[in-house]
């Protein structure tokens, strides 16, 4: 335990991660427990809560989640275990001996309502103004337990102030329950660390170092710590009210580009299970809600592709040919979360990042200029809305560089929770909604933009540019259905080679920068994915120590465990198996459209035609699609 | 604190005691545990039945051989020296007096369960000591007490640290002890695993207290059967009180387990004593018609905090006054004693303002019956016994205030 990692997180339940028991050969041995007795086989370390799970056994939880290590602090969910003085926490007790348990003792519940009963006495914060209303553990605890008046007084006054201060997340520490959920998230799953438990006693409360508000320490806004917040304690900013606005004033055209993730979750906000996406039902309501265009991101993620893949191609020959200094590996810079978060940690690679903006931002830049121009809407009436299934995307339309067009490019970014909830306010059932098609002229796009929204999919988009652009063959002949599996998957961290056997002739887009391919000929592409900041910040520090990763050329870094279907204004729950049901719901629309590569998205070659006329990373492209970061450094002011 | 500043380490008062201040010399255990095989210690322990002396009353022996066995290549013993339970300064004073015992009985721990470091936790507010005892352990050294090859015994190595705490009551408690040495926040941790497999470092650790180290180097030195031989059946040995309060002669005092209250009261000349709050805060308060029950692990166990109050004291304050410090004191990282402790000391403040409900506090004594169940360390799950001990005990005096309010509805 002396490792790195475990010194990296310090929370007192770092070193008690529980082993999951599916691996029974791994743990060695199983062990038969008897439940409210029932007997049960269950391998060596299972804990009691996973054990009363198999059995089928509901145990209430508050602290506990599927995501983090164990913390057993609520004390919720405790049990009896025979011969044991004391009730103990069933998360995180591990089984090791055949002990006797009960789940429903007189102690038991009494020791659960007791405490329910606690919480809610300091809770202050009424169900029907908070955004958690329906979708809150600490209510639904409330409700198991027949809660029916305050046994233990309640409190009438806050202890503290809301912190809004961030862009992205609102903290409200008057309805924590102090599960330290968002403490394990930000420090153990993110690795990021800005929040922990501070004082003592009765004057605990979630805090950030020396209690500063947020917008001033080194969150990256990942939003992660809400989606796993049982209560309304932690929330995106909401700009509901300021988009209704909007859409109200008949001076203002009013339009939303829509994120590849949003879609394939919203359905959970509708009560529809996970994995089903509701792309042209979406469109629909949006058009109902009053938006006055509805267009699809992935239109810009296939521009970023063209950009992005260009500007490796265009460092991978400086490099190789010209013999230049350029910073390799490329990193990807479509999320504002990993953005922020190299800043912070690694500002001294803020060159490595590709300076292509994330499809967001291109897609602000070019509504307010191209479209504009198009349509011969004052850009200064057009109000641009993102919906995406970000808390971070929020702080990205905010800094000050985005505003390439004049204006602010991207007014408001908009979460898949506070869209779903304009959408109740519309009184529209989504998915009931018919299907409809997005707006042109941008229209429909290409199934690798789609697929940007989970983990490898950037890499596995950009690839599909790539191998055609340089080998002249189609990738269908190198992956069976064009399907680049050894970047897919949820493996935190993925590595792959791909090694250029021929090259083709240079594309008419690209012939003005390049002039043939054969420095690339025997080459290998060394390329890698990883999700989740820690995973970014071990491969990171690889690449300080001059492993392997640092001889890669192109690496992929999303800020979020399972990619953008997993960010912070995703619907809650999320776990792992909401997150792989939703990559299932990308992919397969990936495979059900007609145009799967970003370079044949007519829309894309027409605006190379007509607007960005010099090309992929030309000037035009460099002053709307290309932006540049801060070396913010972890110490700041 | 002037005078603690001169502190010479080692100078003894004059006190008397059939074990614990019985006669030792400096190395002497030391000594004799490197002519003795680890077993052998074990064994000379097991017939001690020395219980730990920090208030769990855990068996010496079973803690010590659970961490031999365990397999690792690193292993620690931590002395806690915490000392933070109100009322108790016993270990102070064998750290001032006794480091030999302690010290030694460090190294015979090192040796026996196989670790190479010892570790201190001293407490914050005891700084003054830290110098005086960073000398001693120097002097140790020279005489190859500590160091390598100890005693020229080859392979052993053992060196002994000292680590000032913070001032948290709780890191007293073992495993919130050991996160506040590995530089976290000090609080404790879920159990199982327990340090004896998983402590400092996720290394094999045996949390000991002072007063248990100062009594193996002398049942090493003299037989475990010698220290039984003191004592109860159950509670074998002596052992070291703190006593405060309503009395003439306040201080620390060695006496065989089974000693009567009411003995102990003689002899600390507590003339008018209404109440002993035995065992510190988190202990019991004993009423004058119990003083003649045994201070004993099988009556009133007891890691050795005495506090006398006499007829003059108000045991609502007294109460209120133990409520506070759990409330402040309280880790804050469990609900039961998070929020439980400060609903108890509302409790006490509406009975002092006269405006409770005897349901009310009903409810209560039976919320401090979840917090004993339910709470995640020692701290919660003791914080209520002055609570409801005091609340019965003493209910005639506590119930009927003259404070005009509206009593016993
Ligand atoms: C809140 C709390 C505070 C404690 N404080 C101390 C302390 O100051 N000193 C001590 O030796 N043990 C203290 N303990 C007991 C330790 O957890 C542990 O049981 C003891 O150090 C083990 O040593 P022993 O086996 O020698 O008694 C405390 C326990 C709790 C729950
Ligand atoms: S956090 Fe939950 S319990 Fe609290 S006000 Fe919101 S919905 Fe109600
Ligand atoms: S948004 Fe991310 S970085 Fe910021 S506090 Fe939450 S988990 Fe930590
Ligand atoms: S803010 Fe939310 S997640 Fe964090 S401790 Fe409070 S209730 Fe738990
Ligand atoms: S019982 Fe109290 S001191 Fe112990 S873990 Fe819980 S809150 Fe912390
Ligand atoms: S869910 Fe087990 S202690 Fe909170």
């Amino acid at each position: 335990m002396e490792d790195k990692k475990s010194l990296r997180a310090p929370v007192s339940q770092k070193p008690h991660v529980i082993p999951k028991p599916e691996h029974p050969e791994y743990l060695g041995g199983s062990i038969t427990v008897e439940i409210n007795e029932k007997k049960l086989t269950v391998p060596f370390g299972t804990t009691i809560l996973e054990a009363c799970r198999q059995a089928q056994i509901h145990i209430p939880t508050l602290c506990h989640h599927e995501d983090l290590c164990v913390a057993g602090v609520c004390r919720v969910c405790v049990v009896e275990v025979e011969g044991m003085r004391t009730l103990q926490a069933s998360c995180a007790f591990p089984i090791t001996a055949p002990i006797k348990i009960k789940t429903t003792s007189n102690a038991v519940r009494k020791a659960r309502k007791h405490i329910i009963d606690l919480l809610i006495s300091e809770h202050y914060g009424e169900c029907y103004s908070c955004f958690r209303n329906n979708n809150c553990e600490l209510q639904s605890l409330a409700k198991e337990y027949g809660v029916d008046h305050y046994n233990f007084g309640h409190v009438t006054q806050p202890r503290y102030e809301v912190d809004n201060s961030s862009y992205s997340v609102v903290r409200d520490m008057d309805k924590c329950v102090l599960c330290k959920r968002c403490v394990r998230t930000c420090i153990d799953l993110q690795e990021v660390g800005v929040l922990e438990a501070i004082n003592r006693g009765h004057n605990t409360h979630i805090g950030t170092f020396l209690d500063k508000p947020l917008a001033e320490v080194i969150c990256i806004n990942c939003g992660q710590c809400i989606n796993r917040c049982p209560t309304g304690a932690l929330r995106a900013n909401d700009p509901r009210d300021e988009i209704w606005n909007a859409i109200d004033d008949p001076t203002k055209h009013v339009v939303i580009q829509t994120a590849p993730s949003p879609r394939a979750a919203i359905g959970e906000e509708f009560g529809q299970g996970p994995g089903k996406s509701f792309t042209g039902e979406l469109n629909t309501a949006l058009r109902r809600i009053g938006f006055d265009k509805a267009f699809d991101t992935n239109f810009a993620a296939d521009l970023t592709i063209i950009e992005e893949g260009t500007e490796l191609i265009l460092r991978l020959y400086k490099a190789l040919v010209k013999k230049e200094k350029v910073a390799l590996p490329q990193f990807t810079s479509c999320s504002p979360g990993w953005v922020k978060y190299l800043e912070h940690f690694y500002p001294e690679y803020i060159d490595n990042l590709s300076s292509a903006k994330s499809p967001q931002q291109m897609f602000g830049a070019l509504i307010k200029t191209f479209y504009a121009q198009k349509t011969g809407i004052d850009p200064a009436n057009i109000v641009s809305v993102a919906l995406m299934p970000c808390s971070a995307k929020k702080f990205e339309c905010n800094r000050p560089e985005m505003n390439s067009s004049g204006y602010k490019d991207v007014d408001y970014g908009l979460t898949t929770r506070e869209l779903a909830q304009m959408i109740k306010e519309a009184g529209i059932f989504l998915p009931e909604m018919p299907q409809s098609h997005f707006d042109d002229p941008f229209g429909e796009a290409s199934g690798a933009g789609l697929i940007f929204g989970a983990t490898g999919g950037v890499m596995e988009a950009a690839l599909r540019s790539v191998i055609e652009f340089v080998t002249g063959k189609r990738v269908e002949d190198v992956y069976a259905n064009a399907d680049i599996t050894p970047v897919r998957g949820f493996e935190g961290i993925r590595y792959a080679e791909i090694p250029i056997a021929e090259v083709g002739s240079v594309p008419k887009l690209l012939q003005h920068l390049i002039p043939d391919w054969n420095w690339l000929k025997g080459a290998t592409l060394k390329i890698a994915v990883a999700h989740g900041t820690a995973n970014a910040k071990k491969v990171m520090e690889d690449i300080k120590a001059g492993g392997k990763f640092s001889e890669c050329h192109f690496i992929e870094f999303m800020a979020c465990p399972g990619g953008c279907l997993g960010g912070g204004g995703q619907p809650i729950p999320t776990n792992e198996q909401i997150r792989k049901k939703r990559a299932e719901a990308i992919y397969n629309e990936d495979k059900s459209l007609p145009v799967r590569k970003s370079h044949e998205n007519r829309h894309v070659s027409e605006l190379y035609e007509m607007f960005l006329t010099d090309g992929p990373c030309g000037h035009n492209s460099h002053k709307l699609l290309h932006t540049h970061y801060v070396k913010r450094g972890k110490y700041i002011a | 604190m002037e005078n603690h500043l001169t502190v010479k380490l080692g100078e003894k008062k004059d006190r008397k005691g059939p074990v614990i201040f019985s006669e030792y010399k400096r190395g002497d255990a030391i000594r004799k545990a490197l002519s003795m095989s680890r077993e052998d210690i074990l064994f000379e322990l097991k017939d001690s039945k020395l219980k730990g002396r920090g208030g769990a009353g855990f068996l010496t022996s079973t803690k010590w051989m659970l961490t031999a066995a365990a397999k690792a290549e690193k292993k620690f013993i931590i002395c806690n020296a915490d000392e933070g339970e109100p009322g108790t300064f016993k270990d102070r004073v064998l750290l001032m007096e006794y480091p030999e015992l302690v010290f030694d009985g460090m190294v015979v721990g090192g040796y026996t369960i196989g670790a190479q470091l010892g570790i201190v936790y001293l407490r914050g507010e005891y700084e003054y000591l830290l110098k005086p005892l960073e000398d001693y352990l120097e002097e140790m050294r020279k005489g190859n007490l500590l160091g390598k090859n100890i005693l020229g015994k080859e392979g052993f190595d053992f060196e002994i640290k000292i680590v000032l705490g913070s001032g948290a009551y709780v890191c007293g408690e073992e495993t919130a002890l050991i996160e506040s040495l590995e530089g976290h926040r000090g609080e404790p941790r879920n159990r199982p695993p327990y340090p004896i497999n998983t402590g400092f470092l996720g290394r094999p650790t045996s949390v000991n207290n002072v007063e248990t180290l100062a009594a193996v180097s002398h049942i090493v030195v003299k037989g475990g059967k010698w220290f039984a031989k003191y004592g109860t059946d159950k509670s074998s040995g002596s052992k070291l009180f703190s006593v405060s309060g309503d009395c003439e002669r306040p201080g620390v005092y060695e006496l065989p387990w089974g000693t009567k209250v009411s003995e102990l009261l003689e002899l600390v000349g507590a003339k008018n004593a209404k109440a002993v709050q035995i065992g510190g805060a988190s202990g019991h308060c004993i009423p004058k018609p119990q003083f003649e029950k045994t201070l004993a692990y099988e009556d009133i166990p007891t890691g050795g905090s005495v506090m006398i109050f006499n007829d003059n004291r108000d045991m609502l304050k007294v109460l209120k006054n133990f409520m506070e410090f759990f409330v402040d004191e309280s880790c804050g990282q469990c609900t039961p004693c998070r929020i439980g402790n400060v609903k108890l000391l509302e409790g006490v403040e509406m009975i002092e303002k006269g405006n409770y409900t005897f349901a009310h506090i009903n409810k209560l004594k039976d919320l401090g019956r979840t917090m004993q169940l339910a709470s995640k360390c020692g701290l919660g799950q003791s914080s209520p016994n002055p609570f409801i001990s005091i609340l019965e005990n003493f209910k005639d005096e506590i119930f009927n205030r003259g404070n005009g309010g509206r009593n016993g509805r």
